[in-house]
């Protein structure tokens, strides 16, 4: 097990090493030169600009400066913003809780929905029940979910009044941020009614970035459940006179489930992704809303810091995957 | 008894490969609706100059957020309303459909071609030359496609040129890895030995032996690309990192569309409308060209 984990893990560091080379050469591929970038349009005198390039150390050989962003990668040193002045990992990781409480709750959602409509249409298969989850799983996954989340806008916020259109938490609340984690924090806080603010938040957002996870999951528990299905234990386990419900939770659903918790695991990059998206959406101060942001100020050291971090977060998130897999399923720790 | 001789030889002749290939794939009715909805789709794209009620970009000043024609001060000259600036959202699709395929067709196209070069090369090649293209492909993967493809574009500016060069980018391993698996999985096949001995060179043995057995993984792929390209491109247009106003792109017309939401619902819609079925189509016709070509999923 343990031999298992440490060729997973240097497995990983070639991929983190690549990740670093892109973020690095980010800086180097703007067109234009960094310091004029960085001066703006007032421009600049020579001697001020080899200074500036001195300090930013960009008068160095390529692989120095290379081998100097990487020291201070591992010293957790990502640079500073140009725009708030402020590290970068300090800005990532104010915010990060944001993006974290939203992409679990939408995971939960997802999970929550999908994995009963993915055992139960592959256990009717081909009724038309199994065909309505289908379709309605194959649409959430050709989902624009911007235009999803200006739907659910739309009709639940706007028509019906239930939710409401963007944000965290309502004005008429101010909580301390003591985890980051709004649910958290109001439930600590004894100002009332705060909690049903943040969930009331919270749905909408949920809703909309865990809507292709959930098909996935759905189409994935089918699709996994359908070959568990045909196995002979499942039949030796209706041979024995165990009730179809029996047979279906137990036998069948502990094996179905390896590859879906693979799927899920997975979805971590999609939900990031999406979490540009929704965040944009509902004004929701997360990680991938900041990135945007940073980008349309060409704020360089944010964008490559943030992607960097979140790279490094997804790589881990897979090898904490791949580990978990081993774990339960045997049959992939001694082979390969 | 020459009725049965006459049956039997008629059965055995095999069918023609197009033939075969349309009984499977019709089998699959879902597919079938989506090829038609991309027939249509490739149908509006091509002919929107005569099909268009409205030149795209003509803002009719005197009709700002008319709603569609069967609503109450909706009128029939603009079926499907205007948006804020007066401009028939209806034309704006159509033109819009134009664009879509166009970014699908130019992003299948690079990926496709770049991802069979590097996957044909690494999985014949082999050795370290594999090694090193399959980790940079890891490294694009491990990046959330959106995500790189942003960066893409923080890097070149923000255009629809760019948005449809990153997202070739992004989509570039899932073709690379299937075209070198496909290889890896037919190189020591008979027919390429033959080849081999027969004096085939490298360049002969990849692109006229061994690829043509690799295609049916990489048409699905392709199919279903378009769908993921139509996609990302239009939340890069929605983001406004891809397609600049005032091009009719699906995504870019959604761009400002929240602030519409509680006075024209049309105006946020339609458009989503439109990016939604064309996606579905593209997923649908893959899915049965799937198993139209899989031989393992033949009955």
């Amino acid at each position: 097990m343990v031999q298992f984990f440490f060729r997973r893990f240097f497995h990983v560091f070639p991929a983190f090493i690549g990740v670093t080379l892109l973020t690095f050469s980010l800086i180097h591929l703007i067109p234009g030169d960094p310091v004029e970038l960085r001066a703006g349009e007032r421009g600049i005198d020579p001697a001020r600009h080899a200074e500036i390039k001195a300090e930013m150390g960009l008068d160095k050989p390529l692989y120095i400066q290379y081998f100097r962003y990487i020291s201070n990668v591992f010293k957790g040193d990502l640079g500073k913003s140009y725009v708030t002045k402020k590290p970068i990992i300090e800005e990532f990781f104010t915010l990060f809780p944001a993006t974290l409480e939203l992409s679990f709750c939408a995971m939960i959602f997802a999970a929550l929905f999908g994995l009963p409509a993915g055992i139960i249409a592959g256990v009717k298969r081909g009724t038309p029940f199994d065909h309505t989850i289908m379709a309605v799983s194959l649409t959430g996954y050709s989902m624009p979910i911007f235009w999803w989340g200006l739907l659910m806008i739309l009709f639940f916020s706007v028509f019906l009044g239930w939710t409401p259109v963007s944000g965290r938490l309502s004005a008429l609340y101010w909580i301390e941020p003591d985890t980051g984690f709004m649910l958290i924090d109001t439930l600590m806080s004894d100002e009332p009614g705060a909690f049903k603010s943040a969930l009331s938040h919270l749905i909408l957002p949920s809703i909309v970035l865990g809507t292709i996870p959930l098909a996935v999951i759905a189409r994935m528990t089918r699709s996994s459940m359908l070959e568990v299905l045909k196995e002979d234990y499942v039949r030796t386990a209706k041979a024995k006179g165990l009730s179809d419900r029996r047979v279906i939770l137990v036998h069948a659903l502990r094996n179905a489930m390896i590859p879906v918790i693979t799927v899920i695991g997975l979805q971590t990059g999609v939900l990031l992704a999406g979490a540009i998206l929704t965040e944009t959406i509902f004004a929701w101060p997360g990680v991938g809303k900041w990135i945007l942001e940073s980008i349309s100020r060409r704020d360089y050291p944010a964008i490559q810091g943030g992607i960097l971090i979140i790279a490094t977060l997804i790589i881990f998130v897979n090898l904490g995957v791949d580990v978990l897999y081993g774990i339960i399923n045997p049959r992939i720790r001694y082979t390969s | 008894m020459s009725e049965i001789t006459a049956v039997t030889q008629e059965n055995s002749a095999p069918p023609h490969p197009l033939k075969e290939f349309w009984k499977y794939f019709s089998e699959n009715k879902g597919a079938v609706v989506g090829l038609y909805v991309i027939l249509i789709a490739v149908f509006l794209a091509v002919f929107a100059d005569y099909i268009a009620p409205h030149n795209p970009f003509d803002q009719y000043r005197d009709a700002l957020l008319q709603p569609p024609s069967w609503m109450a001060g909706g009128s029939s000259k603009f079926f499907l309303g205007t948006d804020d600036v007066g401009r028939d959202i209806l034309s704006r699709l159509i033109y819009g459909a134009r664009l879509s395929l166009f970014v699908g067709v130019i992003v299948v196209t690079l990926s496709l071609a770049a991802g069979i070069v590097f996957g044909v090369t690494a999985g014949y090649f082999g050795g370290i030359y594999e090694i090193l293209i399959m980790r940079f492909m890891d490294i694009i993967l491990a990046l959330p496609s959106l995500l790189m493809a942003l960066a893409i574009v923080a890097i070149l500016g923000p255009s629809l040129q760019n948005a449809i060069l990153s997202i070739a980018v992004v989509v570039l391993p899932h073709y690379v890895r299937l075209t070198r698996a496909s290889i890896l999985s037919e190189k020591n096949k008979d027919y390429v030995t033959a080849s081999r001995v027969c004096g085939s060179g490298p360049f002969r043995m990849m692109f006229a032996v061994l690829l043509p057995n690799c295609m049916a993984p990489l048409i699905v792929q392709a199919t279903l690309g378009f769908s993921t390209a139509i996609l990302d491109a239009a939340a890069l247009g929605f983001l406004g990192m891809g397609a600049q106003p005032p091009t009719p792109e699906w995504g870019a017309m959604l761009a400002n569309a929240l602030q519409f939401v509680q006075r024209a619902w049309w105006v946020v819609t339609f458009p989503g409308l439109a990016i939604l079925i064309t996606v579905l189509a593209f997923n649908l016709a893959g899915d049965g060209l799937r198993d139209a070509l899989d031989p393992k999923m033949k009955r």
